[in-house]
This record gives C-alpha cells, sequence and structure tokens, in this order.
C-alpha cells in the first residue's frame, strides 16, 4: 500500500533531483555507481545512473523518459514505468527529491 | 595461498582526517588522544591535499573533516574545496564554534556536502558545563541554522553519558526544531578521555535500556522527516563493536602530525609502528603499514574469537578496548560475552553507574602537560 503511494507520487510533470548532500559519483575503484549520502553508500546500476544524470530539477519526468527513449530506442510508455518506479524507491529512501 | 604474501586489501571507504587538535570545547570523552598533537606539529595544507588525493585515488569515497576543532585551520575552506573537487563526499565535523554565516557559505559554495555539529547537553547549562565553554549554546544553535540556510544537510550529534542521558528525549526535539536530517545518540566509548572519567560518565543498565526504546519509539513517530543513529553502550551490550568496521578493513585515520591510524585510538596499543603521510603514500601506508596489518582479517585471533562464527562480523571487536580492559590487545574485546574478561568489566561499570562520582577531567592541553 505505501510502496503504491509512493510510486503515485512520481508523475510526468515531477522534476526529479538529488538533494543537496546527495551526490552521484563514479567508484571506479569497486567498478560501480553510487549515490553518497551522510554516512551512507548506495551502490546502484549503471542504468539508474544513466537517469538519475538527467535528474536535474529542470526536466520533468516526461522529458527524461523521452531522452532515455531516444537514447535506447524504446517505447517511453515502457520506459517511464520503470523509470518512475526507481525513481519513488529512492525517494523512499530520502536521496531524491521531486 | 602462499601466508607470506596476503592479496592486497579491499580499498577503504572512508578517510578521517583529524586536521588539528586544537578545540575551544574540552569535553570530558574528546575521541582525542590523551597526549595531543601540538598545532606547531601539524601538516601543512599542500600535505593534506595531496593525501585527499591519494585516498581518492585509493578509492576512498567520503572524507570527515574533522580535529578537535577542523575550522580553527586557516586553510580550512581551501582544503575542503581540494577534497570535494578531487571527488570525495565531504564531510565536516564541528562543534560550530568560531564557524559564522560568512565561513559557513564559503564551505558551502567550496563544495561541503554535509555538516555534523555536536551538542553536548540539550539545554544551555547542560551543554555549556559539560562542553567547558560558556556560551556555546548560542553559538551552535546559530551555526546550525547557518548551515540550514546554506542548503546543506545538517546532522546533530550527541554524546551520551550519564550527566545527559535523561536528555535524549530533549535532544531529539532539538534535532528536529534545528532542522536536521539526522541525528546521532552515541553513547559515550570509553577510551582515552572518557575511560579517565567512566566512573562519572558510566550510566545505569536500567536507564540505557530505557533511552533505547525511547529512541526506538521516535524513529517510528518521526519517519521520513528524522533518521536517527544510535551507537549503544557496548559494556552492556552481548556482543562487541566491530572497531571501526573492522581493523584496516574500512576506514584510515590520520592525526594532525600526519600519523596514519587504523582507528583514532590505535596509538593506545603498545608496539605498532606508525608510518607518517609526509613519509609514505596513503596506498602503501594502507597495504604494508605493520600497525595496518597487525590486526587485519583474523589471522591474529585468540580464542574465544578464532573460532566464533561472528569473527567476521565483529572482528574480535575493539583492539584499544581489549588493550586497555585485558592488558593485551590481541584478546577478545570485553564487551563481548564470550570473553572471560565480561563479567568483571560489566560488573565494573554497574558499580561506577550507581558511585555517584561527579568530578569530570576536561580534556585540555594543560592537563596533560601537568600530568607529564
Amino acid at each position: 500500500m505505501t510502496e503504491m503511494d509512493e510510486t503515485a507520487e512520481i508523475h510526468s510533470q515531477s522534476r526529479p533531483r538529488l538533494p543537496r548532500g546527495v551526490r552521484l559519483r563514479r567508484d571506479e575503484a569497486r567498478g560501480r555507481w553510487t549515490l553518497l549520502a551522510p554516512e551512507r553508500i548506495f551502490e546502484i546500476d549503471a542504468t539508474a545512473a544513466a537517469v538519475l544524470e538527467l535528474c536535474d530539477g529542470e526536466r520533468d519526468l516526461k522529458t527524461i523518459v523521452a531522452e532515455l527513449a531516444q537514447r535506447y530506442t524504446a517505447p517511453p510508455d515502457a520506459i517511464e514505468k520503470d523509470v518512475a518506479a526507481m525513481l519513488a524507491d529512492l525517494k523512499a529512501k530520502r536521496v531524491l527529491e521531486t | 595461498m602462499n601466508a607470506h604474501t596476503p592479496p592486497p586489501p579491499a580499498p577503504p571507504v572512508g578517510l578521517l582526517v583529524e586536521l588539528t587538535h586544537r578545540c575551544p570545547l574540552g569535553c570530558p570523552y574528546c575521541s582525542n588522544p590523551l597526549a595531543l598533537e601540538r598545532p606547531g606539529a601539524e601538516l601543512d595544507g599542500e600535505t593534506w591535499k595531496r593525501v585527499f588525493s591519494e585516498a581518492a585515488a585509493l578509492g576512498a569515497l567520503h572524507v570527515h573533516l574533522s580535529g578537535g576543532e577542523p575550522t580553527a585551520r586557516r586553510d580550512i575552506v581551501d582544503l575542503t574545496r581540494h577534497a570535494s573537487q578531487g571527488g570525495l563526499y565531504t564531510n565536516l565535523i564541528t562543534s560550530g564554534i568560531g564557524v559564522g554565516e560568512k565561513l559557513t557559505n564559503e564551505l558551502a559554495d567550496a563544495g561541503l556536502d554535509h555538516a555534523q555539529l555536536s551538542f553536548q547537553g540539550a539545554d544551555k547549562e547542560t551543554n555549556d558545563r559539560l562542553g567547558h565553554y560558556k556560551g556555546s549554546w548560542e553559538k551552535k544553535r546559530a551555526f546550525a541554522a547557518h548551515v540550514i540556510k546554506a542548503g546543506l544537510p545538517l546532522t546533530i550529534n550527541a554524546v551520551i553519558h550519564r550527566a545527559n542521558l535523561h536528555q535524549v528525549p530533549a535532544f531529539i526535539d532539538l534535532a528536529v526544531e534545528l532542522g536536521a536530517r539526522r541525528l546521532e545518540v552515541a553513547h559515550t566509548q570509553y577510551y582515552g578521555w572518557a575511560l579517565q572519567n567512566r566512573a562519572a560518565l558510566m550510566p545505569p543498565r536500567k536507564e540505557v535500556e530505557e533511552s533505547i526504546a525511547l529512541v526506538e519509539a521516535a524513529r517510528v513517530r518521526l519517519k521520513g522527516e528524522l533518521v536517527i543513529d544510535m551507537v549503544i553502550p557496548d559494556y552492556y551490550a552481548r556482543y562487541p563493536k566491530p572497531c571501526a568496521g573492522g581493523w584496516g578493513r574500512v576506514a584510515i585515520d590520520v592525526s594532525p602530525s600526519g600519523k596514519a591510524l587504523p582507528c583514532h585510538a590505535a596509538e593506545s596499543i603498545p608496539g605498532l609502528e606508525f608510518w607518517n603521510v609526509r613519509d609514505h603514500s596513503l596506498a602503501d601506508i594502507w597495504r604494508l603499514n605493520p600497525a595496518f596489518t597487525a590486526f587485519r582479517g583474523t589471522d591474529w585471533m585468540r580464542e574465544p574469537c578464532r573460532s566464533c562464527e561472528r569473527r567476521e562480523i565483529d572482528w574480535g571487536g575493539c583492539r584499544c578496548q581489549a588493550m586497555a580492559l585485558t592488558g593485551d590487545a590481541r584478546n577478545a574485546d570485553p564487551a563481548c560475552h564470550k570473553s572471560p574478561d565480561h563479567e568483571r568489566i560489566v560488573a565494573t561499570a554497574m558499580a561506577e553507574s550507581e558511585s555517584g562520582d561527579s568530578a569530570l577531567r576536561f580534556r585540555s592541553y594543560k592537563t596533560e602537560k601537568a600530568e607529564a
């Protein structure tokens, strides 16, 4: 129930961004992407990193999805569902704001 | 596998730098060593910058700019900028004293990611008495406001002991009021200064358990608003804390004069040779310095650690506590219920918690000198 509510919070007009104090960083020493937060490190996959690089607080979800659809030549509808779920998960962990 | 050529260790995650041991406060549980390093012995800025670059190249992700009071360094903004530009997540661990709005904004502009502000008490009287600094309450509150105004995330750190244990709910309210996203309720760890003051600081077990329950209830109530991290007093725990995440596994500390340490209290263990970052690269220190390899992994362990199913969870607990309380750093940390010394230290702690002793020895250069 809670999870569904949180997913619903991310919609096509949401403008997701990393809050101050959360950094997206490539961790070369361990061959992975990370989100760095106070006293915490979240490992994320390369796809999530590609999405988060577009989360600048300017682009809305619709724009982000359109860019990803073009880059990966995939249908926007399928992408939007996955991206919204992923962003909702990060928002619940308080490392993403909308 | 040849026992003489162990595989290279996994890279460190964090670098904790004690930029200086100078500090306006005199907390009686200070984590700095009893023998404080003099300002004249501190590394210069260029050396610190090289250390930050080496740490990032080695794989460190977080740098904790600590002290003493790290902003007592006149080059703190420059150091912060260098660390941040080098890709490190920068965390300032501060008393908040002497950090005005201008300096806070300069630090934010230099790329500071996060500030951790200590409070010694949750009201003016307690805070100023335990920090041994009159007027620090107002200065800390002002700093918290500067941090929030600059848009930086704020953590409040409260070290807990017998004299302020009753204030745990007030610390939680204070953190919410100041706009902190995170609160550390950190029970005192009894090494160095805190060990000297243990009789006056050790809290009664029952009150500790009550405070833990309070924090757990607050976590539920404040979910989504405030994260509360808790360090429980290990004398009353069943298992010990993995010292610094395991000796030589996660973190490197560097003292003001450049000594690389597996943990901030490591110098309390006799016979260890600490290399200096002036003479060695951080990569060489991490891999080869005998002080880092001494208790890395599990080969050094005796019983009950050697055959314990938790040996790679607890890593034997804290070596410095084993040294301080049993006289031998290779013994199990007596915080562990499997240690033959456990019952004795718990009995001592419980007796001290009821002793009524309230004489505190505040941290200072002077005290150390008077003793020498």
